[in-house]
């Protein structure tokens, strides 16, 4: 079966400045799997992840080269709506980052700024979304508390709960579980896989053993090189790179 | 034995106890000094008179007049007339510098906006009495500027900075985070600003509006200059007024040590400590409330 390209890389390069933090980036990610972004710290895994909704445009010294096509556009297009690719393309970050609100709120916050005004539409997408995210069942009876209540993990849920109530394409996650004990990290793993169905996933870890878990595909990135690129049985069995190897093997990263 | 790392330490200790013993004993002695001296006046004078009456006239031959509604109501209105102004603009200007202007831009206005706090209010009074009044008579067709509308006009200005520069301190202290959350979920620059960077300030930006109400209320000299002084009740926004500070540093230098007048110019002392602690005292528990709501 033909899979489904729903984001390519074009020979994109990347540059904060003038250090060149990615180069040739040639890169398939397919519809409706979950793609894992690993490599060594500073390889430039959260730069290329940040690319797909330009959110590296905050930083003002950024530079980039070549395309990023989604849905069959070029997301840096002169006719490209950020916001737009923004909603269709979630992210959730490294550190659990909930907005000082109440946890309706924060599952809201996405509707509130499409300027959803019914009432009951609003509440039925938050408790979908929290249904999704495996948190309603925790937070149902505490909705209005401060979402700063909740432990780290259940922070992390949140923010992914936040995410789909916007019912994006792609979810980006930028080492999500970095910060969390293996409990919460299973969890969220769990969830990955079930919202895997619906939408393309795309994950930065530097957990081999959660790559290996979760993703139909890896790709391994080195000094902002790509350096193998394939479904992730076959990487972890049967690298064709030494230095994939050698990272996999633990001898190097 | 002798310890001298030990005394050391003591004599630092003690050093600092006392400043501060000292500082808080200053303050009761202020207050205590106002409260005796101040409440003499209502063994003569109802508090009801003193409060509610409509008429200042200490010097009134036969029966004179010790009501200082009019005087609350100057204060009132130029407190409200200086925020109405400063607010919106303060918060435009804090919302500018930390989230709009470029780091150079910042770098140079925020010091040129907190220089405007170094302004003595003598020379704001002056540029009120020469050049705003005049231009707001012509304006508004008033026989003269010198009023209520006037004068919250240039104490405005003085609160500005106050307001502009805690709020922007606020805003950038936010944690990054928040504002990439919210742009991550597709918000515009002006979403973010106004559904998560504005709430999330929101204790840090009550202060600051607070700490320049206290400064509105007790502003002298640019209200003894520009609001006419008039001790009539004021009918509307362009009318004189004289605010109770004004009225203090006009009185207290004809009066009378110990005389009847004298207590009672004490006892306005005291309501504008009173004022400046209750408005001190409502923001702490909204400063409060919020940050036991919203804590991060």
């Amino acid at each position: 079966m033909k899979e489904k390209v729903k984001i390519g890389f074009k020979d994109m390069g990347f540059w904060y400045g003038s250090k060149q933090i990615l180069s040739e980036v040639n890169l398939k990610f397919y519809s409706k799997k979950i793609t894992a972004l690993i490599g060594p710290s500073g390889c430039g895994k959260s730069t290329l992840i940040r690319c797909i909704n330009r959110m590296n445009d905050l930083v003002p010294t950024a530079k980039i080269d070549g395309r990023i096509i989604y849905n069959n556009e070029d997301i840096y297009g002169k006719n490209a709506d950020v916001i737009e690719l923004r909603k269709k393309i979630g992210m959730v970050f490294q550190k659990p980052n909930p907005f000082p609100m109440s946890i309706f709120e924060n599952v809201a916050y996405g509707l509130r700024i499409q300027n959803m005004k019914d009432k009951n539409e609003i509440a039925r997408i938050v408790k979908k979304s929290l249904e999704k995210a495996d948190l309603w069942n925790e937070v149902k009876d505490c909705l209005s508390r401060s979402a700063f209540g909740l432990s780290g993990g259940q922070q992390q849920r949140l923010c992914i709960a936040r995410t789909l109530a916007n019912d994006p394409e792609v979810v980006l996650l930028d080492e999500p579980c970095s910060s969390l004990d293996p409990i919460a990290t299973a969890k969220i793993e769990v969830l990955l896989k079930k919202i895997k169905r619906e939408k393309t996933i795309i994950i930065v870890t530097h957990n081999m053993q959660q790559a290996k878990r979760i993703s139909d595909y890896s790709c391994y990135l080195l000094n902002g090189k790509i350096i193998e690129y394939s479904k992730t049985e076959n990487m972890f069995t049967h690298p064709k790179n030494k230095l994939t190897k050698d990272y996999l093997d633990g001898r190097f990263g | 034995m002798f310890n001298y790392k030990n005394t050391k330490e003591k004599l630092i200790e003690l050093f600092f106890s006392t400043t501060g013993i000292l500082t808080l004993l200053i303050l009761i002695g202020i207050f205590v000094f106002l409260f005796v001296t101040g409440i003499h006046t209502f063994a003569k004078i109802t508090p009801t008179d003193f409060f509610l009456g409509e008429q200042w006239n200490p010097d009134a031959y036969g029966t004179p007049k010790w009501g200082i509604l009019s005087l609350i109501i100057g204060t009132l209105m130029i407190a409200f007339g200086s925020l109405v102004m400063s607010i919106p603009l303060g918060l435009a200007g804090a919302v500018y510098l930390s989230e709009i202007a470029g780091s150079r831009t910042r770098e140079l206005l925020k010091p040129a906006i907190e220089m405007i706090a170094g302004i003595p209010s003598v020379v704001l009074g002056l540029i009120g009495i020469l050049f705003l009044s005049p231009l707001i008579a012509n304006v508004f067709g008033l026989s003269h500027g010198l009023n209520a509308f006037t004068s919250s006009v240039i104490v405005g200005v003085m609160v500005l900075p106050t307001i502009i520069s805690i709020s922007e301190d606020v805003l950038t202290s936010l944690p990054n985070e928040f504002r990439e959350a919210s742009l991550a979920l597709g918000a515009t620059k002006w979403q973010m600003i106004r559904m998560t960077l504005l709430p999330a300030a929101l204790s840090g930006i009550v202060a600051a509006v607070m700490l320049g109400l206290g400064r509105a209320i007790g502003e002298t000299m640019v209200v003894l200059m520009v609001a006419g002084n008039s001790i009539a009740m004021p009918t509307s926004f362009f009318s004189p007024v004289r605010p109770m500070t004004a009225n203090i540093a006009i009185e207290i230098k004809e009066v009378v040590t110990g005389s009847l007048h004298y207590d009672a110019l004490f006892a306005i002392g005291l309501v504008l400590f009173v004022m400046t602690f209750i408005v001190n005292f409502i923001s702490d528990i909204i400063v409060e409330k919020h940050v036991r709501k919203y804590r991060w």
